[in-house]
């Protein structure tokens, strides 16, 4: 027996004692928790001092009271309020914009432009040329520079620091982005941390050097560069010659370029409004004075923040609120607010003059008039939209557009001008038309969303690639994009791409680089639309076009670029098939020229390692040797890069492939002995997902040879070191060739130094990670030798290292049991996990619970002796102050019944039986559900007639219970008392069964399905118990109820107890019943049919003949939910009496279903169709057919419809069948009708 | 025709499912589109019963195999030529 626990069990006869004692014990500390109610409520002190004191009294161990809180169904409300006014949440929710849940590395998409004329493939390759040389000129410039100011600071310290750096080339040119971070923050969700090679190779300059055609715009001061709008202060490399520092400039995209129908705004031969708008005072339509409305500048101001995402002061965003006031006030005044101020005679509306053009470019006005936040100065807090003030002074839509928001203006300003569409030319009236069409998409209701969405792809090849996309694009690259906005326009490429075909080759750059972001994006969805439109361009341009559109981008100098073109090949890949891609990959990864196309090579054959998974294997071969070289590269990202491909591949090559392998085997083996840090995290992981698919001989022989570096890697402070250590430790374990004795006496001693410390407990990553490589390590060398190390930590004082230890030996044992844990490991086992369960004072996850269940139930009859001593632990907690603590109590009860009954230990059962009966006045919610679920548990295992207390004294007392309203406790009580009607009922008397019958209906209103289930279920083992009569009784009565829920629950006990009880005792009473003359009990009566006869199925043929008459009546009812239910009652009548010979009377009954079929509800069509389905089953399709070729060819075409779509179903169920029962159709002319087949015969 | 509240409802999921099929029609449905239909199910019908196949070669007096060929070709255009379309 272990020493360390008190075991106040008492022998069995001196039960009663004990049980008053507990009474006594349990009214004190009732008691005293009162008075800590009342102290509690005097002074938040004086409660301390008194739990203190109330905990002192309690016995040795301190009860862990963690505070003094509001009880826990409370807190668990206000959740349920927050919920409640969800729609006030909504309207002030985080921002749906795309940029704004963005990372900064997603961010960098912006940097690249659709615009741009170099489109041909020379250009572009020359543009990247030279955009290489630019950087290279510029680290040079930055190199000289720094090294002229480490001359002139003579600063040797400085000098040492910066030499760190490996290869020259790598050096940043920008000293302040320091690469680790960058590297850290630049990572996506999805991505591992070592697919993204540091950001610091990709320095200061990814903007391309093309002129963009937004150039067209005549706006002063453009200096050859893009500028684009991040506004980084940079050195600006489109400046001439200048090799000295250039000022920074802060220009953004908008204020260069403010519009892509600029030109169009500002052309000349736009027509101006007419004048006639403005005759007669009449007042013009909003679309009339729209162009003329200066877009509001606060929403392009706060656009401008939020797409430069800097953060605005608060005085910025107060002086920016005051300035929306006074402009709002200040208004231009409107035709109407004119008409009131002047008198109408004496005045003149003149025309407008015909040289007027109204601005419509927002962004050129907000530079006219500088405002302390106009430009792009950083600093800004990105400002939540504010519709409010906004749709002031913005102008109207015309009718039958949507709603445009402010950000919309530039790129549909063109449809606020009313213009003649006769005037325009051809070119333009298409343009508008997309526009048009592609507004509504985005911004329209779902209606006009697909109509407009099936005219684009209709009229594709009509409209032209380039019109399409011309537009499209720079709306997908719009910084104020949202999410359902992108997904909108992306489908309408997806749709557009089909219609388009090769018409799309010239596009594909600019395509790719709108879509490419998705790849990469957090959201799942987002992926994989991305994925599916690179794959369906690729299908549709070939994979020479896709080369060649994405072959400059290898090497771009911007990761970023590298890193999405990598993703998309392998897109491409997986679309074209990898065959197709191979030399063009082994070109890339053998590159010469710089070591960024190496690198994006490998990464490509990673990607498609990922996207394809065990599709590579026919090409395993052939993508190992192209990239094999890569680990010997000079480079150390390409190094790096090839060790994670080849994990990639060895992954999901995974359990075969390992021949392909052969030739890296050397080169990793070697790279482990030569490299540190990230490079040999990444060799690490590669051997790692290789050992698991060698022969057990090889395995054994790597493993060791690896195990050495893994072993000094173990001290390793790096947690993704530590990651990956622990996982290929768990991958050479799990691997056979590897004896147990060498991870015994070389593996185990180490690991456990190193990793079973309590800072490891501390991160979830690593706590599973930990766990997992243990539960490898103890398959392999057997439960006993993990458990013997780690069951001493059992009585750790941190508590979530506890929790780790404990999760550990639970899934130790649930895999291999406990046979080999000798007696003394038993008994400190038993031990630790005591006093685990004790000590714990929060239980996520139930570790503990489980845990402990776990334990004992794998011990089994070994845990017999220390049972009375967890009973007595657990007896001692019901009685705790603490509800959580009692909670656990019970519930570790209801764990471990299975185990008692094992053990044999029934008085202890009987004695905790009693117990947990006292504790049924608890006040606690929770508590009382684990406390139910604890008794049932234990009426489970000891059976009805040995229980104790006796049921007849258990039921009593739950029936006041039901009238609980909290679900846990609804939901134990109702399974505990559905328990005893269905096996003890006859212990009770039939007068409390009804007592509970009526309860049980208050139940049927639950929320919670489970609830409900198990009430409907009880009913039925009730009405099996009692008889019939006076539950179907109560029933009945039941269906007056006005709550629909509640009716509808009835109608299903009633079923149920028709089912239990067979249907002739409950369908006299049932149809007697429908006799009421009232709406809601003859509906339910009909319900209740229709359930029944789903429920009994093929017994329904006993009694069609005796409800026909009644559904008959129903079918002719003029109340439209009598003959929608009737018909789903036929509908089950039909289905379960298929076969059965009941024909007469289903044709009988069809014939009163069939004309409902013009009826117009939805619910009731639906109804009348499965009823035709049940009769297509029953009778066949050829005798449905008959009904339905009365009114195929119907004059009427309200006829026609329904009739062809009840003859669709029949197609689709009985397409077959059909063959032998079509009509026989003459010839008409030159068209033969007839199938001369059927004429034939031998 | 459906109207717009019907366009959203239960009712317009069945009509998708059945437009998925071939042989399915509407109200606009003529003759001859029927017959074809009702014309390659029958081909497809005799050609999935292989019982079928083996009656029709005996009947014929021809190889299963030029039996199925036959049907397959017949399925191309089983009533001739469509009708000219009157209105549109």
């Amino acid at each position: 027996m272990v020493s360390t626990r008190r075991s106040p069990n008492p022998p069995p006869d001196e039960e009663e004692a004990a049980i008053l004692a507990l009474q006594e014990e349990r009214k004190q500390a009732e008691a005293a928790a009162k008075e800590q109610k009342i102290a509690a409520e005097n002074a938040k002190a004086a409660a301390k001092a008194a739990a203190a004191a109330a905990a002192k009294d309690e016995g040795p161990r301190k009860a862990k009271l963690t505070s003094f809180t509001a009880p826990k169904e409370v807190l668990d409300d206000l959740p349920v309020a927050d919920f409640q006014d969800e729609e006030g949440v909504e309207q002030f929710g985080a921002s749906k914009r795309i940029v704004d849940r963005e990372s900064d590395y997603s961010k960098r998409r912006l940097n690249r432009s659709v615009a741009g004329d170099a489109s041909t493939y020379a250009e572009r390759v020359k543009e990247a040329q030279l955009e290489r040389e630019k950087d290279n000129t510029m680290k040079q410039i930055a190199q000289k520079r720094r090294e002229e100011a480490e001359r002139a600071a003579a600063d040797a310290r400085l000098a040492a620091a910066r030499g760190d750096d490996a290869g020259g080339d790598e050096r940043d040119a920008l000293p302040s982005a320091s690469a680790e971070p960058a590297a850290k923050r630049a990572k996506p969700a999805e991505v591992e941390w070592e697919d993204m090679p540091v950001a610091a190779d990709a320095p200061a300059q990814p903007k391309p050097a093309r002129r963009n055609r937004w150039d067209a715009t005549p706006v002063a001061g453009d200096v050859g560069g893009t500028g684009s709008w991040d506004a980084t202060p940079k050195i600006d490399a489109g400046a001439g010659g200048g090799v000295g520092p250039t000022p920074k400039r802060t220009r953004s995209r908008w204020d260069e370029t403010p519009l892509i129908r600029a030109g169009a705004a500002g052309d000349p031969n736009a027509t101006p409004l007419g004048a006639g708008a403005f005759d007669g005072g009449a007042t013009p339509g909003p679309g009339q004075l729209a162009g003329m409305v200066t877009p509001d500048i606060h929403g392009l101001a706060a656009q401008h923040m939020a797409a430069a995402n800097v953060p605005m002061t608060p005085e910025q965003y107060n002086a920016m609120r005051w300035e929306r006031e006074v402009e709002a006030r200040n208004a231009p005044l409107t035709d109407e607010d004119l008409d009131l101020m002047l008198p109408s005679e004496g005045y003149k509306i003149l025309p407008v003059p015909d040289s007027y053009v109204p601005i419509r470019t927002p962004a050129r006005k907000l530079m006219a008039t500088p405002t302390p936040y106009g430009g792009a100065t950083p600093g800004f807090y990105a400002m939540p939209d504010e519709d409010r003030g906004q749709a002031f002074d913005v102008p109207d839509t015309p009718a039958d557009l949507p709603t445009m928001k402010p950000e919309d203006y530039q790129y549909f300003a063109p449809l606020l001008k009313e213009t003649e569409e006769e005037e325009l030319s051809l070119e333009e009236q298409k343009e508008r038309k997309i526009m048009k069409l592609l507004l509504k998409v985005k911004n329209g209701t779902p209606p006009q969303r697909k109509s407009a969405l099936r005219q684009l792809t209709d009229k594709a090849r009509e409209f032209g690639a380039g019109p399409l996309f011309n537009q499209i694009l720079p709306l997908l690259m719009s910084p104020t994009l949202e999410d359902q906005e992108r997904h909108l326009l992306v489908k309408v490429i997806d749709r557009i791409l089909y219609k388009l075909d090769d018409l799309v080759r010239p596009y594909v750059h600019k395509i790719l680089v709108v879509i490419e972001p998705l790849l990469i994006d957090e959201d799942y969805y987002a992926r994989v639309e991305g994925r599916e439109i690179i794959s369906n361009l690729s299908k549709a341009a070939g994979l020479a076009t896709m080369i060649a559109a994405m072959r400059p981008d290898i090497d771009n100098i911007d990761e970023y670029v590298r890193n999405t073109t990598a993703r998309a090949f392998a897109v491409v890949a997986q679309a074209l098939g990898i065959p197709a891609l191979l030399p063009f990959l082994k070109a890339v990864c053998q590159s010469k020229k710089s070591w960024q196309a190496r690198h994006t090579g490998i990464k490509i054959s990673q990607q498609i390692a990922i996207l394809l998974g065990c599709a590579v294997l026919p090409h395993l071969k052939s993508l190992v040797e192209i990239i094999e070289h890569g680990l010997q590269d000079e480079n150390q990202k390409v190094r790096t890069i090839t060790a994670l491909s080849v994990a990639a591949l060895a992954e999901s090559a995974a359990p075969y492939g390992i021949e392909s392998f052969d030739s890296v085997l050397k080169p990793l083996w070697k790279g482990i002995r030569a490299h540190r840090g990230k490079v040999l995290a990444a060799f690490l992981k590669a051997i790692g997902f290789i050992i698991p698919l060698m022969d057990a001989m090889y395995a054994n022989y790597y493993t060791r040879e690896v195990m050495v570096i893994l072993i000094r890697e173990f001290a390793s402070a790096d947690e993704e070191m530590k990651k990956i250590t622990l996982k290929v430790v768990k991958q050479c374990v799990g691997t056979d060739g590897v004896e147990p004795e060498y991870i015994r006496t070389e593996v185990m001693p180490e690991f456990f130094k190193n990793f079973w410390v309590r800072r490891m407990a501390l991160d979830r990553r690593n706590y599973n990670q930990l766990v997992e490589t243990t539960l490898e390590i103890a398959l392999k060398v057997g439960a006993s030798e993990i458990i013997g190390r780690v069951v001493e930590d059992l009585k750790d004082e941190s508590e979530p290292y506890r929790r780790m230890v404990m999760e550990t030996i639970t899934k130790v044992i649930e895999k291999l049991g406990t046979a080999d844990v000798d007696a003394r490991l038993e008994e400190l086992l038993i031990d630790g996990i005591l006093y685990a369960f004790q000590e714990q004072t929060a239980d996520d996850g139930d570790v503990m619970l489980t845990g402990f269940g776990t334990v004992v139930s794998s011990l089994g009859k070994r845990s017999k002796p220390y049972l009375p001593q967890i009973c007595g632990t657990i007896k001692w907690r019901l009685n705790n102050k603490s509800a959580d603590v009692r909670q656990q109590a019970a519930d570790l009860i209801s764990k471990i019944a299975k185990v008692m009954k094992i053990c044999e230990e029934e008085q202890l059962m009987g004695h905790l039986g009693v117990v947990l009966y006292e504790y049924l006045g608890e006040e606690y919610p929770e508590v009382l559900g684990s406390i139910l679920g604890a008794l049932k548990g234990i009426v489970n295992v000891t059976g009805m007639s040995r229980m104790t207390p006796p049921v007849k004294d258990l039921l009593p007392r739950l029936t006041p219970i039901l009238k609980n309203r909290h679900e846990k406790v609804q939901e134990n009580c109702i399974d505990l008392v559905g328990r005893i009607a269905d096996r003890g009922a006859e212990f009770v008397p039939a007068r409390e069964w009804m007592r509970i019958c009526f309860e049980l209906l208050e139940m049927l209103k639950a929320t919670k399905k489970a609830i409900r289930r198990a009430t409907v279920n009880t009913f039925g083992y009730i009405a099996k118990a009692i008889g019939p009569q006076d539950v179907l009784a109560t029933l009945l009565n039941n269906l007056k109820v006005q709550e629909r829920q509640n009716r509808v629950c009835t109608t299903v006990a009633i079923a149920i107890v028709a089912e239990t009880c067979s249907p002739f005792t409950v369908l006299p009473a049932l149809m007697n019943e429908y006799r009421v003359p009232e709406l809601n009990i003859q509906n339910g009566v009909l319900k209740s049919l229709a359930f029944l006869f789903e429920y009994i199925g093929e017994m329904g043929k006993d009694y069609i003949y005796a409800v026909t008459p009644l559904l008959e009546d129903a079918l002719m009812d003029r109340d439209l939910v009598h003959r929608q239910t009737a018909a789903v009652t036929v509908k089950h009548l039909a289905l379960g009496c298929a076969g059965l010979g009941c024909e007469d009377a289903l044709v009988h009954l069809l014939n009163y279903v069939w004309p409902n079929v013009f009826e117009t509800s939805p619910h009731l069509i639906n109804a009348v169709m499965e009823a035709i389905e049940g009769a297509r089953i029953s009778l066949g399709p050829g005798f449905v057919l008959g009904y339905l070729l009365q009114g195929l060819f119907h004059p009427a075409r309200k006829v026609r419809e329904i009739y062809w779509k009840i003859y669709n179903t029949l197609y689709i169920g009985a397409q077959d069948a059909l063959v032998a029962q079509y009509p026989a159709l003459e010839d008409e002319g030159e068209r033969q009708y007839r199938r001369h087949e059927l004429d034939v015969f031998i | 025709m459906a109207t717009a509240a019907d366009r959203f409802n239960i009712n317009s999921q069945l009509e998708h499912l059945q437009s998925r099929y071939v042989g399915t029609g509407h109200a606009d449905t003529n003759r001859f589109e029927w017959a074809v239909n009702i014309h390659r199910d029958s081909y497809a019908s005799y050609y999935g019963h292989h019982t079928m196949l083996q009656y029709f070669a005996i009947a014929e007096n021809e190889s299963i195999g030029r039996v199925k060929y036959n049907m397959m070709q017949k399925m191309l255009l089983p009533c001739g030529l469509p009708p000219e379309r009157e209105e549109e």
